[in-house]
Order: structure tokens, then C-alpha cells, then sequence
């Protein structure tokens, strides 16, 4: 099972960061399944057990907002994103339940061609094996550094 | 990302425009002027927000902050106050606290030459100060208690810390007055706060113009969708500002009012804010009377660089850090209270989502003031016009006024003289 579960979790997060990066934000809500939590925080809030994010969304009409939110409602300059994910590391496996940590480094990309490292961090996931997929049920967004600039406007 | 061209020094005229409507650009690109700021306003006779007393909660934690350039200090020693001083070793000038934060300190040494300080800021240690074997060493006319880093007065208001190394600024009960320190009382007073997070924004710009943003309510509602749309803050609901004698502080509340739902002054003006937009999962908006007065926004701010904001059941402080004469630091706290139940503190979080870097309504704040600093580059002789409203900086029952930012120049041409 174990070695499976990377394979599945790895297509899971390719999926994940070709979704943002292809700028399809519509189909991203659709990447959670069951019961949805998507959370975006910082180190030192995550080590230090302090509940806030930056985003906090706990079910898909959450997810569905941000994205709507983000092309009717907010003003932000026109922006992209080059995910490049580093490899799963497996926590745990409780039947289908799979913990895993994958580490992420992100690229922004304004319209003037300016491309900086925006983000690096963590993601703690955890997933259900269903089927020969894994289906995100829950994704901890944690930054390494609690410094944002500017704004945040995709997801991570 | 957002350079600006910087003018040249003999740019700047020497006089600012007559009234309180004009704002010269060169105010937020000249670099003399963000020196003698610091100087004036945040070394001169103010009080700056530096922490929350719960976050010193018992001796021996302790934080760093910045009031303007300059590192602080902030402890709570054994006898159970509060203390600041400048993080600036007293010998060869290195920061002796190099933590953001932290438990059980019972000194500060500079890691440099291990010179150490007590929790009040006192120096108590010179290493090798009377050499070795009776050679080198500090002269005998060396007195330790000659030497230290500049300490800060404090003064604490319903658990918000402030310092200042003026020695001639007033109580904070003066310096405040009675109406804002009221409405400082209306979200915290009596309340243990927890912190629920912690996040900082670098803003591309300079701080000032974060600091019209934040006492601008003519833009509120038209910049910020989210605002409108969902009747959190509608330029025609009930509400006010209140603006401090001094003009430095101000407050902005509004009220529910089921008749603002009907007016047409939004649809007759053509704004984006008439849109069709509407939430899939409107729990995000679902709040609890937290205050028992109908009003479901208040932002407070003291000036020169402190909010304090209650947007629905969301409650932050705001510290404004000047970095440079066109990047900011905006250092948000999420608060929530000790005896909040566990489906408060989940509205409060959900709510979160309103506020700071990817807040529905902050994310925008963060952007607009670069779009400000871009577009005046290269117009350090020109200016901004602020009139809406009229041109005095007086309390009002209209928010469709600019009177708090004037307010605001009004108090920032006290502090520089000009």
C-alpha cells in the first residue's frame, strides 16, 4: 500500500499545482473532497498552535467563494504562479487516510515579467485513497516566513 | 518590485500648499523627509503601540518591535511591569535581542562583545571590564550606570502597550482624549484578548499612505466590493466619524440599517458594487451582537501608526512599521477574548478571511497605496486634492468625507513643523 499511496499522492499534487498554475482556479474547489478544510498560515503561528490563517476556508462553497471573489469582486493586479513541489514525505496511513508533508516553492509572476520567490513552505495534507486516486480532504498551507508581500490573491 | 524615481533634493518647495486640501507628492518620495520623520514623529512626543500586555503575560517574556527605524525591547521584568528600551547595544551599537519573542529571560546579552543588560534595560556586565592580570581592561572613569540603551516611557490602555522616548509627551489619557480612548474601551475593555495569529503585509509604499487609506471611509465602500455588496459598510448606513481635536486620530463606525438596503444613491452612481456577486457559503458572514450597539465596524486609529479595528466579530491591531521612504511593514494580531465559546472563535477566524494579506476586503489596502506611490512618481511637484467633504478636519455624521485624512496632515504638519 505505502508505495502506491506516494505514487497516487504524487499525482494529486501535480494535478493540484497545474490547476493554479494553468490559472483553471475554477476547478480547484474540486480538488477537495469530503470533508473540506484549506487553511493558509505561517510557521510560527503553526508552531506555535495559533488557529488564524491568512485564508480559512472549511467547506467547498469557501473555496468556491475565493475564486469567484477573485474574479468579480477584487482588485489585484494580474498575476501567475510556478509551483514547483518538492517530494511527499508519508506521515501516516490509517486505512485509506494518508498524512503526507510536501514541501513547495513559489514563484509570482506579474504582468510587468517581474518574477520573484513568493512563498515557500510546507503542505500537511491529509488524503483518502479511493479507487487508485488520492482525493484531498484537508490542506495546511504553511509558509516559512510570515512576511507576505503585498497581498495574497491565489491560492497556494 | 515598484521602484520610484526619488526627486531631487531641491525638488520639495519649502512651503506646503495653503489648507488642509492639498497634499504635496513629494511628502511620500523625498528621503529628507522620511529622516526627519523619524526624528520628529516617531522619536518625538507620541505614543507608539509596541505590543499587547497579554502577549508579556508573565516576568520574563519578552518581544522586539520597532518604533519607526529604531529596535525595541519590550519585557515584563519580576516586578511584574512592563519595560522597553532601544535593542542597541550600548557599546558598538549591534542589536542585543536578536528573538522576536520568548519565555523565562532573565538578562539580554549582546552577542558582539557580551555586554549585559537586565529586563529594565539597564547595562549590568562588561566582559573583561577590568582586563586580565591587571592589563586592558575599561578605565577606572568607565561608570556601567552612564551607560545604556535609551529606555522608553510606557503607558498601557484596556491591555494595548505603548512607549515613547519623548520625555514631553503628554498622559495617554490626554494625548488620546476621552473619545477614543471610549471606543478603545468599547472593543477591549474589561476582556482578556488571545492572540489568534500573527501576520505581517510589506507594503509597497510609503506608510503614509496607508495611514489615508485606513481614515479614508469615502473609499470604503467603492474600492471594496466585499464592503457593499454583502451591507457590511454602505457610504448610506448609519455611522460617523469622530476625528480628535489634534486630528491625529480618528474613528470611522457604522451601523446596520435594513432601510440603507433600499437606497439607489449606489445604483445611480454606476459603481462596480452593483454587482450580482453573492456568496456560495454565507456562513462567513454570520456574526454574533459582541457589542450590543448595532454597530458592526468600527477602525480606530492613533496617530501616528496604530489601528485598532472591529469588522464584524474580526478584531486586529494594525502596527504600521516604516522600512523605507517606499516599503511598509504592516504587522496585523488577530484577537479573539479568553471567554469567547468554541462557535465564536470560529466566526472570528471564518471572518478572518475580511481582513489582512488575502482579506476580501485588505488584500486591496495592501495594493492601492503602490498604485499611489507609481503614480505620482515622477510628480514630486504636484498634488493631491482632498476635498470631499469640505475642507475641515472635524467630526461628522457623513462618511463621504475625507475630514480624517485631513485631520491626519493636519496633525503630521504639527509633529514636522511645516
Amino acid at each position: 500500500m505505502y508505495g502506491n499511496s506516494l505514487q497516487y499522492i504524487t499525482k494529486a499534487q501535480a494535478d493540484y499545482a497545474r490547476c493554479i498554475d494553468d490559472d483553471r482556479l475554477e476547478e480547484w474547489p474540486s480538488l477537495f473532497h469530503g470533508p473540506c478544510l484549506y487553511k493558509i498560515t505561517t510557521a510560527s503561528n503553526y508552531r506555535d498552535g495559533l488557529e488564524a490563517g491568512i485564508v480559512f476556508a472549511n467547506s467547498r462553497g469557501m473555496l468556491t467563494d475565493r475564486v469567484s471573489a477573485l474574479r468579480e469582486a477584487n482588485i489585484y493586479e494580474r498575476q501567475s504562479y510556478r509551483h514547483i513541489l518538492g517530494l511527499p514525505s508519508i506521515l501516516s496511513e490509517d486505512g485509506a487516510k494518508v498524512k503526507s508533508e510536501t514541501p513547495f516553492m513559489v514563484a509570482r509572476i506579474l504582468q510587468d515579467g517581474d518574477t520573484s520567490i513568493y512563498a515557500t513552505g510546507r503542505y500537511f495534507d491529509v488524503y483518502e485513497i479511493v479507487d487508485g486516486a488520492a482525493q484531498l480532504n484537508e490542506r495546511t498551507v504553511v509558509c516559512d516566513s510570515s512576511r507576505i508581500d503585498t497581498l495574497l490573491a491565489l491560492p497556494l | 518590485m515598484n521602484k520610484i524615481v526619488l526627486p531631487p533634493e531641491d525638488a520639495r518647495p519649502l512651503n506646503w500648499p495653503e489648507g488642509l486640501t492639498r497634499v504635496p507628492y513629494w511628502v511620500f518620495q523625498d528621503q529628507s523627509v522620511y529622516a526627519e520623520e523619524q526624528r520628529k514623529i516617531f522619536q518625538g512626543p507620541n505614543w507608539h503601540y509596541l505590543a499587547l500586555e497579554v502577549e508579556l503575560a508573565e516576568p520574563g517574556d519578552f518581544l522586539t518591535t520597532h518604533i519607526g527605524d529604531t529596535p525595541v525591547i519590550v519585557t515584563r521584568d519580576t516586578d511584574n511591569e512592563i519595560y522597553a528600551f532601544e535593542n542597541r547595544c550600548a557599546h558598538r551599537g549591534a542589536l542585543i535581542c536578536l528573538e522576536n519573542r520568548g519565555k523565562h529571560r532573565k538578562d539580554f546579552s549582546c552577542v558582539y562583545h557580551a555586554w549585559n543588560y537586565d529586563p529594565q534595560g539597564n547595562l549590568t556586565g562588561v566582559a573583561f571590564k577590568d582586563g586580565i592580570k591587571g592589563k586592558g581592561g575599561m578605565p577606572d572613569s568607565f561608570k556601567m550606570e552612564q551607560h545604556g540603551p535609551r529606555k522608553l516611557r510606557i503607558a498601557i490602555v484596556h491591555g494595548l502597550i505603548f512607549g515613547s522616548f519623548s520625555e514631553d509627551v503628554p498622559s495617554i489619557e490626554e494625548y488620546l482624549g476621552e473619545e477614543i480612548l471610549n471606543r478603545i474601551e468599547r472593543v477591549l475593555g474589561g476582556r482578556k484578548a488571545v492572540v489568534l495569529g500573527r501576520f505581517t503585509q510589506a507594503l509597497p509604499n510609503n506608510w503614509k499612505l496607508y495611514m489615508e487609506n485606513v481614515k479614508d471611509s469615502y473609499h470604503a465602500s467603492i474600492l471594496h466590493l466585499f464592503f457593499t455588496t454583502f451591507e457590511l459598510n454602505r457610504l448610506s448606513m448609519k455611522g460617523g466619524i469622530i476625528v480628535d481635536e489634534s486630528g491625529g486620530h480618528h474613528v470611522s463606525y457604522s451601523a446596520i440599517d435594513p432601510e440603507a438596503a433600499k437606497d439607489v444613491d449606489y445604483a445611480k452612481q454606476q459603481l462596480r458594487s452593483e454587482s450580482e456577486y453573492k456568496l456560495a457559503d454565507p456562513t462567513l458572514l454570520e456574526s454574533f451582537d459582541e457589542y450590543h450597539d448595532g454597530c458592526t465596524l468600527q477602525i480606530l486609529s492613533v496617530f501616528p501608526t496604530f489601528v485598532l479595528q472591529q469588522i464584524q466579530n474580526a478584531i486586529a491591531v494594525r502596527q504600521i512599521v516604516p522600512r523605507a521612504v517606499d516599503r511598509t511593514d504592516l504587522n496585523w494580531t488577530y484577537l479573539g477574548f479568553a471567554d469567547d465559546t468554541p462557535e465564536q472563535r470560529l466566526t472570528r477566524i471564518k471572518q478572518g478571511n475580511l481582513v489582512g494579506p488575502a482579506g476580501y476586503i485588505s488584500m486591496e489596502d495592501g495594493c492601492v497605496g503602490g498604485f499611489v506611490q507609481r503614480g505620482i512618481a515622477g510628480a514630486s511637484e504636484d498634488q493631491a486634492v482632498l476635498e470631499m467633504g469640505g475642507a475641515e478636519a472635524n467630526s461628522s455624521e457623513s462618511r463621504v468625507t475625507e475630514a480624517s485624512v485631513r485631520g491626519f496632515w493636519k496633525a503630521y504638519r504639527a509633529n514636522m513643523g511645516i
